[in-house]
C-alpha cells in the first residue's frame, strides 16, 4: 500500500478536522479544566462523534460501526491532537472495540453496538506500575462460584470515572511479569468492591485509581481465554499506541503552527524574531522532526489495517518518534513563545501538557525503543 | 498493459543475450565502475562491450528521446528495464554526471544545437563531464562566485578557478557557472558556460582529504576561449539552471547515504555480530540505546523518502523537500559511523594493517563528514527549508 492518504481517507481528514476545530477546539479544553469538569469531556461532543461515525471507526458494520479502519481512527486522533479534543475516543472507540472485537458472539452483539451509538464507555485497567510494563500484573483474579474473585490495584485508568465497563487485566497464573497466566475482564464499576478514584492529570484529562477488593465476576465476563489474556491486551495497546502516536502528531503540528506563526509576529531589537537564524535553524529541524513522524505514524496505522507482522515494530517506531517530536515541538513552542509561552492564559502550554501526559501513556519513547531494539534481535 | 508485457519478454531476451556475465557479478572495486570518456580504459572487454552494446540502444538514459541518443521509453519501461536489469544484477553499464546533472539541465535548459551535440555523446559515454560550481572564495555563498567569462565578440575569455570539482583532472568537458556580467546583481550576473577541459589555459591539481586521496580537484582558468555558442539557456539566468541542478544533487547525496535502500547492513546487525548479545540483549546496554534511537530515526527517515515519492507519484506533493532530505540524509548518514566507529572501538581507528579493507571504515567515517557540507551545507539546507516552506521572513 502506497504510504499516502486514499482519497477516501483524505474526506475523512477534511470532515475530522472541521468537525473538531468547531465542536471541541482548545477553548472547550480550557473550559472544562476551569469548570473541573467530573468526565474530563463533553458528553454533547461524544454523541455528535458517534453521530459522525467516529465512536464506530473500529466497529464492524454488521455491529452498526462505520468500520473505516486504523488509518481513519489515526487521522480522526490527529484531529483531536490539533485542537486538544477531549473525548473517550481512545478508551472507547480504539482500545474498546478493539477488546470486544475479540469477545464471544454474545460480548460482541452486546457490546459493539453500544460503542458504536457513542452509548456505552470502557475503559481498560491494566497498568499498575507507574512506569507502563504490560505484563507487570499482580492483581488477582481467584476461581469463585462461577466465575472469579479480583483482587488488585489499577493506576491511570484512563476515562476510568466515565466509564461504563472497565476492561480489568488480572492473573489468573505465572507469576507477576509473565506474559502467560494474564486474563482480561469485562467489570461493571458498580460492582460490589470496586471502588473509582478519579484524579485530574496535568493534562487535564481524567484518570482513575482503581481498587479491587473480592469483586465478584462471572465467568461469562471473561475476555478471550483464561490465561491467555495477553495477546488481546496487546492488540488493544498497539491499536492504543499508534493512534496516540496521531494524536500526538495533531499535537505536534498545532504546537509547531503556532510557533511559527507567533516568530513571524513577534518584534525584537527591531525585527520580527522569526529572521533570526537561531530560531529559523531550530524551526526547520522541527519541521523535518513532524515530518519523520507523520511518515512513520502512518505506517503503523496502516501495518494495523493490513495485520502485517511488522505490526508491533512499527507501532513502537510510531509512538517513539511521534512522542519525542511532540514533547520537542511544544517544548520549543514554549521557549519560543518566550514569557507569555509561560502563561496560562495563553494555550501553548496545554500542548506541552498533553504531549507529557500522551507521551507516558502506553509506554514512552524509552519504553518502545527498547521494544524495537528487541524485535529486532538485539 | 499487454504491450508492457510484451516489453518485458522482450527486454528480457536482450538482456539475455547481450549482458556480458562478468556484468551480473557484483562490483568489487572503483575501476569495476564505468565511467566512459575520451580517456577511457576499460578493465575488460566486456566492460567495453556492455557500454558499447547499452549505449547503441540509448539504454544508459532509457527515457531521454531517442533523437538525442535516449532509449525513448516510457517512465513505465524504464521501470520495467531497471527491473529486470535487477533481475539478472547487471551492473549499470555507464556512471555519469552527464546522466545525473548536465543531461536533465540541457533537456530543460539546452538549444536544440545543444543537445544534438552533447546529449548523444553522454548516452554513449564517449565524453565524461564535471561540474564547475563551488570556488575557493564561494562556498556557501556559491552566487558570490568570480570565475568571470568577458565577452570578447565571438568568444568569451574565462579567468578564475573552481574547487571541488570531482574527476575534473579525468573529464573531458566542464559545465561551468562564470560571471558574465559583473556589474549585475550577484544572482543576476551568473552564466552556464559548457566546454572542453582540453582547451588552451586549463589546469587541475588534485585535493588529499582528511579521508585520504579523493577525486577533488581545483581547477584553474587561464585565459580559456571558449566559443559563445557554447553558453547554455540564456546570459545571467545561470542562476536559475545551478539551483535546478543542485537539487538534483541534494536529492542524490541525501537518498544514496540515508537507507542505503536495503543494500547496506543495519547498524545493529553489525553491532550484534561484533559485540555480540548477552541473554538477547546487546552485550553493550548504553550503546544498544544509542544505536535503537539511530535506527529509530532512520527507520522514519526511510518511510519519509517513501512518502515523499509516493506523494510526487500521486500529486500530492507537499514540495521543496529536497532541503529535508538532504540534511537529514546526510545527517543521519554522520551519526550511522560515529556508531559503526564505536561499535568497533580500536579496531575502528586502524589506518594501515596487513589485512585489504584495514583502514576503510576509519576512512568512510572521515569522507562521510564531507555528506553535510558538499551540494550546500546543513546549515543552508535548514535556511532554505526557513525561507521555501516556513516562509520566515530573511534577516
Amino acid at each position: 500500500m502506497p504510504l499516502i492518504l486514499t482519497d477516501d481517507q483524505q474526506m475523512i481528514r477534511d470532515s475530522a478536522e472541521g468537525f473538531f476545530k468547531d465542536e471541541a477546539p482548545v477553548s472547550q479544553h480550557r473550559s472544562l479544566r476551569d469548570s473541573k469538569d467530573a468526565a474530563g469531556f463533553s458528553r454533547d461532543v461524544w454523541a455528535k462523534m458517534a453521530e459522525m461515525g467516529f465512536a464506530g471507526v473500529l466497529v464492524p458494520e454488521a455491529h452498526g460501526g462505520a468500520d473505516m479502519g486504523h488509518v481513519a481512527a489515526g487521522i480522526i486522533l490527529e484531529a483531536m491532537g490539533k485542537n486538544l479534543s477531549a473525548a473517550p475516543m481512545l478508551s472507547t472507540a480504539v482500545l474498546g472495540a478493539t477488546a470486544l472485537k475479540q469477545g464471544t458472539a454474545e460480548q460482541q452483539a452486546k457490546y459493539l453496538p453500544l460503542i458504536a451509538q457513542g452509548a456505552h464507555l470502557l475503559a481498560l485497567a491494566a497498568d499498575e506500575a507507574a512506569r507502563h510494563k504490560p505484563n507487570h500484573v499482580a492483581t488477582t483474579a481467584a476461581p469463585s462460584g462461577n466465575g472469579f474473585k479480583l483482587n488488585g490495584v489499577k493506576g491511570f485508568v484512563l476515562d476510568g470515572a466515565a466509564a461504563d465497563t472497565l476492561i480489568v487485566a488480572a492473573r489468573t497464573g505465572g507469576d507477576v511479569g509473565d506474559t502467560a497466566g494474564i486474563t482480561l475482564f469485562l467489570v461493571n464499576p458498580k460492582s460490589d468492591g470496586v471502588s473509582v478514584d478519579r484524579r485530574s492529570m496535568v493534562d487535564s484529562r481524567g484518570a482513575a485509581r482503581v481498587t479491587l477488593a473480592d469483586v465478584q465476576v462471572d465467568g461469562a465476563d471473561v475476555l478471550g481465554g483464561v490465561g491467555e489474556g495477553f495477546a488481546i491486551l496487546e492488540k488493544m495497546l498497539d491499536a492504543g499506541r499508534a493512534c496516540l502516536a496521531a494524536e500526538m502528531l495533531g499535537v505536534s503540528g498545532t504546537s509547531f503552527t503556532m510557533t511559527v506563526d507567533y516568530i513571524k509576529q513577534r518584534e525584537q531589537f527591531g525585527q520580527k524574531i522569526g529572521s533570526f537564524q537561531a530560531l529559523q535553524h531550530r524551526a526547520a529541524h522541527l519541521f523535518c522532526e513532524v515530518e519523520l513522524a507523520r511518515s512513520a505514524t502512518l505506517k503503523a496505522l496502516q501495518a494495523l489495517d493490513e495485520c502485517s507482522d511488522r505490526t508491533p515494530m512499527y507501532v513502537s517506531l510510531a509512538k517513539a518518534k511521534a512522542g519525542e517530536v511532540a514533547i520537542l515541538a511544544s517544548n520549543e513552542g514554549v521557549q519560543m513563545h518566550g514569557g507569555i509561552g509561560m502563561t496560562d492564559e495563553y494555550d501553548i502550554g496545554f500542548f506541552m501538557k498533553r504531549a507529557r501526559a500522551a507521551q507516558e501513556t502506553f509506554g514512552d519513547a524509552a519504553f518502545h525503543s527498547d521494544r524495537i531494539a528487541r524485535t529486532l534481535g538485539y | 498493459m499487454a504491450d508492457l508485457e510484451t516489453f518485458r519478454a522482450e527486454t528480457r531476451a536482450w538482456l539475455e543475450a547481450n549482458c556480458p556475465p562478468e556484468m551480473r557479478e557484483p562490483i568489487r572495486d572503483d575501476d569495476d565502475v564505468c565511467w566512459g570518456g575520451r580517456g577511457v580504459k576499460f578493465k575488460n572487454e566486456a566492460q567495453k562491450l556492455w557500454l558499447e552494446r547499452m549505449g547503441a540502444k540509448g539504454w544508459t538514459v532509457p527515457e531521454w528521446p531517442s533523437a538525442y541518443g535516449g532509449g525513448g521509453l516510457s517512465r513505465e519501461e524504464a521501470k520495467v528495464l531497471s527491473e529486470e536489469m535487477r533481475r539478472i544484477k547487471a551492473r549499470s553499464a555507464l556512471s555519469s554526471f552527464g546522466i545525473w546533472m548536465l543531461g536533465p539541465a540541457l533537456l530543460k535548459y539546452g538549444n536544440e544545437a545543444q543537445k544534438l551535440e552533447h546529449l548523444p555523446k553522454i548516452a554513449r559515454g564517449e565524453i565524461r563531464w564535471c561540474q564547475g560550481y563551488s570556488e575557493p572564495g564561494a562556498g556557501s555563498d556559491l552566487a558570490s562566485l568570480r570565475t568571470s567569462a568577458e565577452d570578447k565578440g565571438d568568444h568569451y575569455l574565462v579567468n578564475g578557478s573552481k574547487v571541488w570539482t570531482s574527476y575534473a583532472d579525468k573529464a573531458d568537458w566542464i559545465f561551468c557557472l562564470v560571471r558574465t556580467d559583473p556589474a549585475a546583481p550577484k544572482h543576476l550576473g551568473i552564466s552556464f558556460l559548457l566546454f572542453d577541459m582540453a582547451s588552451e589555459g586549463v589546469s587541475t591539481s588534485p585535493i588529499k582529504l582528511i579521508s585520504g586521496s579523493s577525486p577533488f580537484c581545483q581547477t584553474f582558468f587561464d585565459n580559456v576561449k571558449v566559443p559563445k555558442e557554447n553558453l547554455m539557456g540564456v546570459p545571467g539566468k545561470g542562476w536559475d539552471i545551478a539551483k535546478y541542478l543542485l537539487t538534483h544533487e541534494r536529492d542524490m547525496i541525501g537518498g544514496s547515504d540515508s537507507t542505503g535502500g536495503g543494500q547496506r547492513d543495519s547498524v545493529s546487525n553489525i553491532a550484534k555480530r561484533l559485540i555480540g548479545l548477552d541473554a538477547a540483549i546487546l552485550a553493550d546496554t548504553a550503546l544498544r540505546t544509542d544505536i535503537a534511537r539511530h535506527e529509530i530515526n532512520a527507520l522514519a527517515f526511510g518511510l519519509t523518502m517513501e512518502r515523499v515519492l509516493a506523494e510526487t507519484k500521486s500529486g500530492q506533493g507537499t514540495g521543496a523537500l529536497s532541503s529535508m532530505l538532504k540534511y537529514y540524509g546526510t545527517e543521519l548518514n554522520k551519526e550511522r559511523m560515529e556508531l559503526l566507529m564505536s561499535i568497533r572501538g580500536s579496531d575502528g581507528l586502524v589506518w594501515e594493517g596487513e589485512e585489504k579493507g584495514e583502514g576503510d571504515l576509519a576512512r568512510s567515517w572521515l569522507r562521510s563528514r564531507a555528506n553535510s557540507i558538499e551540494g550546500g551545507t546543513s546549515e543552508v539546507q535548514l535556511n532554505i527549508i526557513a525561507k521555501r516552506v516556513l516562509d520566515l521572513p530573511g534577516a
